[in-house]
This record gives structure tokens, C-alpha cells and sequence, in this order.
């Protein structure tokens, strides 16, 4: 399934390329303090840290698994990022960003430290440095796996010249630079599958065919018709949809755990937002990022529809492989959809849309894993008091180090699958309880350090504990859950299994937290705590900015527009 | 003060976007138009990606000269 690759194609992934590493060269010049490369030096324009904090979530990955499930299970797929990014991400300008940029924090492990302990801020640090390893050597995995699919590259050379490039970049530049370039991913995602969409569309016969064509592909599944094309109609019950989960699970599970999990405490996501030159351009950040996510499903999630759409009509031209026991395989949708509709040229634009977004999940991981390193383990834990240039070698060796150790974690993917699951499975235990003790340390002064730590323990715990006695419905290997020999229920669907599991672990570590710290002792003042919790810090006065981009107003835009989004694919 | 984004940004897009459009010109009635339903996309694709280019290196321009006023008017 080789994909026809002209010179011109080439050319233009290499004027990529060089500009990426131009990029890298040229701001090298103001890299000065360790600051500087790890945070930005707090310099950065809100509609630059705004893309960049979409664009690092979307990387490759996100792109080809949403066309994917956008073929799977249609319009639904879009709750991801109506339900499950857009209420974190106003909630993280509004109420949260004040207290991260607002603080001497330097990190999300840092306000931990900050707000309750040493111990709390060191799991957190130490499973965040090791996430995001692991999470750049998937995507270095994914990119060669694909490209040696796509456009028959040897696979050994994709890994090492994607690390080379990233490492440059970013070890030049620093999180500038990844910023920099997370913009310029953004706008060429849009170039590039803007072309693709109208063509597709073009190709189906418009939005009408597309919809009466997803009505035969839900009724052959077995569904009402229209369970391809309506997003809440069918979310009564799990049977009903072809996501098999509720509206319960779906809005307290990804809505507010998971995604609150995910946009509100992962530093990758925050470091951002704490780039930004001032506190209303930090909290602004998400916010402004909000309003393109809130559309990038056409883009990445329709392309996938329209695909499955085309495969039902014999004749069309366009039809989804099917692998070998019959079944289709989705996940090659969208670049199987990039070689058929675009013509080299436009083909080579979409092309290097994706190489980009490779890279920059590349780049992203690799610009936290130094901070965090640099600031939360190497100077606190290893060699705490020395000058800041010393940091700042470190914080260049520690991109170098990342980069190595991930292209190794890229090998560990590409030759023992199931370690990879494994440690995913791990690291979902971990971050699905990390919001309740956030919220209760922003929120709830009484809440202590020792209650925080034990609560978020528990929590994973309890995480693990769910999943080990639970199954998704036809699960053959003890990856999907049931580990503990003992099934006391089994989920219709992997996602419902996650989106419970992720609920329980968060309500574990919520009550523990509260009801410990009722019994513990609070070590910190009043005095400690200003600045990191709400009731003890001052409100924030929006002088000088005006109405229309001061975060309640924009927070407030956002809203009204996701919910007339839901309510027209309602 | 650091380099304004919009000069990277707006010089890839113009050079890329004259490059597709030239080769769409160049290619005009090609074979491979089939896979896009006829259109010639890199025509298209090309004059939308020069002219976001331009605006971009236009906006960075401006605001360049705006910030050397202020500087000279102190």
C-alpha cells in the first residue's frame, strides 16, 4: 500500500526541515539562563502559547487514532474534544492558571512541592519524567512504523534522523523553539488537510450523501440509523451506540476526570500556558487555544466518516482496507485517505502535516522532560545550589539524554508490544486520580501534605485494584483487565472499562485525601499557602485589558459556542 | 527581544505556496489529477498558501516598524 511520492513531495518536507532547525539556530542566540531554554524566560505572545497548547496535544498519534475512530464510530468520536477538552481547558484559564503562573513555580511538580511536600512533588516528578520518555518513543515508534508502511522507508533510519532534527531543534532553541515550531505544525495541519476534506467531501457528493451513506453503514452495524450522525441521541444506553458507553460515563468519566486529568495537571500541556508573557496571557492561553480545538474535528475526525462513508458505497473508489479475519482496519484511514485524494504536491504538504506533528509530540515530550529533570530532580534531589549556568548545561544534557533514552524506548515498542501496554496501563493509574488532589490543594486550604500523598496513592491503588478486577466485553489477553483471576464485572467496551476506572481512582483519592487531612496535621501557614490557594490568595484585577479578552469574557465565548456545537449534532 | 514567529512562518508558507503553484502550472492536464476529481488542487492549494505567507511576513513587517518608531521616538 505503498503511497506514490514525487520529487516535489520530497522538496517540500525538506524546506520543512530546514526551516525547523533554522528555527532552532536562530533563537539560539537569546538561550542565556537556564530560564530562559526550560521556561521560555515567561516571554511569549498568548496566541502563540494558545496554538502551541492545542498542537502539542495534537500530535500524529491524536491525528490518525481520531480519523480512525471517526470511521469507527462516527460523530460520537467528537466528544473528545467537546466534552473531554474543552470544559477542562476553560477551567484551567479561569480558575487554575492563576495559581500555576501566579506561583514560583517553575513546573506542575513544583506547585505540588509549594502546596503540600516534598514526597508528593518527587512521585509526581519522577512518574511524569518516565511518562514522557516513554510517550516520546511511542510517537518516534509510530512515525517510522508508518512511514516504512506508507513510503517504504527502512525503519532504523526514520528513527534516528526524526531524533536528530528534534534534537537539534529543541536542544538549540529549547521550549521556544518547540513552541515555535508547534505553531507552524498547527497551520500545516490546516494546510494540508483542508485539501483533503473539500476533496473528499467533493468525492462523496457533499455532506447530504455522507450522511444518507452512514446510515446504511449504522444500520449494517446493527444501530439506528442515525447513530453515525448524532452525538448525544443514542447515549442512553451503552448497547445503543457504537463507543458502548452512557452519558454518565462519558461526562463524569472523560468529561471531568480524565480530561481534567489530562489539560489541568500535565505539564506538558501547562508548561504552555506558564510560557506566556504575562498572567492574562497565561490564562488566556487555553482559551484562545479552545476556540480552534473546538473545530479540528472537521479536519482530523470527518475525514474518517467521509472514509467510511466511501468504503459502503461499492464503486466509489476509495474503500477502507480489510485485514485478515474480514473485519476493517482502521487505522491507516487518514494516510491512506492523504495518497488517494492528493495529487504530489498537495500530497507532499500533507505529508510533511503529519511528519510535523510527529516530531513536535516528539519535541513536546522531550521540552518537559528537562524541566522536570533539571528543576524538579536534578536540583532538588541531586545537586541542589549551583550557579544557574550550570542548569542550564544540565537542562541541554537532559534534552540530549531524553532524546537517546527515547529512541531506546522506540526499539523497546518496536520489539515487545505488550511492555508498552503495560506501562500505559501503569501510567493511567497514576494521572486518573492526580485531579482530585489539585482540586482540593487550589481550592480547599485544610488540605495537608501527608492526606495529599497517601490520597493520590490510594488512588492508583485503587485504580489498579478496579482494573484488575474487571474486563471489557471479549478481552483475550490480562493487559484489558481481570488480572486479579477474579471478574466481578465486565464492561461493554474498553473505553467504558477506562472511563470507570478513571472515575473510581478519582473519588478514591478524593475522599481519602479529605478525610486525612481532617485527621493530620496542616504544616503549612496561612502565609505559606497565599498564592496557591483560592481562598487565601487575592483576586486578580484585569487592569489594562480590555473586556473582550479578559479570560471570564473569553471563557464565557468559549462555552456558548461548544454548547450550540452539541446541540446542532445533538 | 525575540524573534517574531510571523517572519518563519510567513517565509515558509510564501515559499512553499509558489513552489506548489508553479508546479500546479507546470502540470496543468497531468494524469495524476484524477486522484483529485479533476481540480488542479495545487493551483489552488498554492495561490491560498502564498497569500497567507504574505500576510504573515506583512503583519511581522509592520509590527517590526512599529516597535523601531517607538524605540527612535524615545
Amino acid at each position: 500500500m505503498h503511497i506514490q511520492v514525487g520529487v516535489i513531495d520530497y522538496a517540500i518536507m525538506a524546506i520543512y526541515v530546514a526551516f525547523v532547525m533554522g528555527i532552532g539556530w536562530v533563537l539560539k542566540r537569546s538561550m542565556k539562563t537556564s530560564s530562559d531554554f526550560l521556561t521560555s524566560g515567561k516571554s511569549i505572545p498568548a496566541w502563540i502559547t494558545g496554538l502551541a497548547f492545542i498542537s502539542t496535544n495534537l500530535g500524529a498519534l491524536e491525528v490518525i487514532g481520531m480519523g480512525a475512530s471517526g470511521a469507527k464510530y462516527g460523530i460520537t468520536t467528537c466528544h473528545f474534544y467537546w466534552v473531554g477538552a474543552i470544559p477542562a481547558m476553560v477551567f484551567l484559564g479561569v480558575f487554575m492558571m492563576p495559581f500555576y503562573y501566579g506561583s514560583k513555580a517553575r513546573s506542575v511538580p513544583e506547585y505540588l512541592k509549594l502546596r503540600f511536600n516534598e514526597k508528593t512533588r518527587g512521585f509526581n516528578a519522577i512518574t511524569f519524567a518516565i511518562m514522557t520518555i516513554f510517550a516520546s518513543g511511542i510517537s518516534m515508534f509510530a512515525m517510522a512504523k508508518l512511514m516504512e508502511i506508507l513510503l517504504g522507508w527502512n525503519f532504523n533510519v526514520s528513527i534516528l534522523v526524526s531524533a536528530i532534527i528534534v534534537l537539534v531543534y529543541t536542544g538549540l532553541g529549547g521550549l521556544t523553539s518547540a513552541i515555535y515550531n508547534e505553531v507552524l505544525q498547527f497551520f500545516l495541519i490546516v494546510a494540508g488537510f483542508v485539501p483533503l476534506v473539500f476533496l473528499a467531501l467533493k468525492s462523496a457528493g457533499g455532506w447530504g450523501q455522507v450522511q444518507a451513506r452512514l446510515h446504511v453503514v449504522a444500520t449494517n452495524g446493527g444501530f439506528s440509523s442515525d447513530a453515525w450522525t448524532r452525538s448525544w441521541a443514542h447515549m442512553g444506553s451503552p448497547a445503543a451506540n457504537p463507543m458502548g458507553i452512557n452519558w454518565f460515563a462519558l461526562v463524569m468519566g472523560l468529561g471531568f476526570v480524565l480530561s481534567f486529568g489530562y489539560w489541568c495537571t500535565n505539564f506538558l500541556v501547562v508548561q504552555r500556558a506558564m510560557a506566556a508573557k504575562s498572567m492574562s496571557a497565561a490564562r488566556n492561553t487555553p482559551l484562545i487555544g479552545a476556540i480552534p480545538k473546538m473545530f479540528i474535528p472537521i479536519l482530523v475526525i470527518l475525514p474518517g466518516m467521509i472514509a467510511i462513508a466511501l468504503t459502503s458505497r461499492s464503486g466509489s473508489g476509495f474503500a477502507i482496507p480489510k485485514l485478515a479475519d474480514g473485519t476493517l482496519d482502521y487505522n491507516n484511514t487518514i494516510p491512506l485517505m492523504l495518497g488517494h485524494f492528493l495529487p504530489s504536491g498537495v500530497l507532499g504538504l500533507g505529508l510533511t502535516a503529519l511528519m510535523a506533528s510527529f516530531m513536535s509530540g516528539m519535541a513536546g515530550n522531550v521540552t518537559a522532560f528537562n524541566t522536570v529533570w533539571t528543576y524538579d530532580i536534578y536540583q532538588s534531589y541531586i545537586k541542589p545550589g549551583q550557579s544557574d549556568k550550570h542548569y542550564l548545561r544540565m537542562g541541554q544534557i537532559a534534552t540530549v539524554f531524553g532524546t537517546i533514552v527515547s529512541m531506546g524506548a522506540a526499539y523497546l515498542a518496536a520489539n515487545f508490544n505488550n511492555i508498552m501496554d503495560f506501562l500505559q496501563l501503569i501510567f493511567a493509574f497514576v494521572n486518573a486520580p492526580l485531579f482530585a488532589t489539585f482540586l482540593l490543594g487550589m481550592f480547599w486550604k485544610r488540605a495537608t501534605g501527608n492526606a495529599a500523598f497517601i490520597g493520590l496513592m490510594s488512588g492508583t491503588f485503587s485504580a489498579a485494584i478496579h482494573h484488575g478486577l474487571t474486563q471489557p466485553a471479549g478481552a483475550t489477553s490480562l493487559i484489558k483487565g481481570g488480572w486479579l483471576g477474579h471478574v466481578v464485572y465486565t464492561y461493554p467496551s474498553e473505553m467504558a472499562q477506562n472511563f470507570w476506572t478513571a472515575l473510581f481512582a478519582w473519588t478514591i483519592c478524593f475522599v481519602v485525601t479529605i478525610v486525612l487531612s481532617f485527621t493530620t496535621r496542616q504544616k503549612k501557614t496561612d502565609a505559606d499557602l497565599t498564592g496557591l490557594v483560592y481562598s487565601l490568595t487575592p483576586r486578580i484585577k484585569e487592569t489594562g485589558v480590555p473586556w473582550y479578552s479578559q479570560p471570564a469574557t473569553l471563557g464565557t465565548i468559549v462555552v456558548a459556542v461548544a454548547v450550540v456545537l452539541n446541540i446542532i449534532f445533538w | 527581544m525575540q524573534t517574531d514567529i510571523r517572519f518563519p512562518i510567513g517565509l515558509l508558507f510564501t515559499i512553499v505556496g509558489v513552489l506548489i503553484m508553479v508546479y500546479g502550472i507546470f502540470t496543468r492536464g497531468a494524469e495524476m489529477y484524477q486522484r483529485s476529481l479533476g481540480i488542479n488542487i495545487n493551483i489552488w492549494a498554492g495561490v491560498c498558501l502564498t497569500a497567507f505567507g504574505a500576510l504573515m511576513l506583512a503583519m511581522a513587517i509592520i509590527a517590526q516598524s512599529k516597535d523601531r518608531a517607538a524605540i527612535a521616538g524615545k
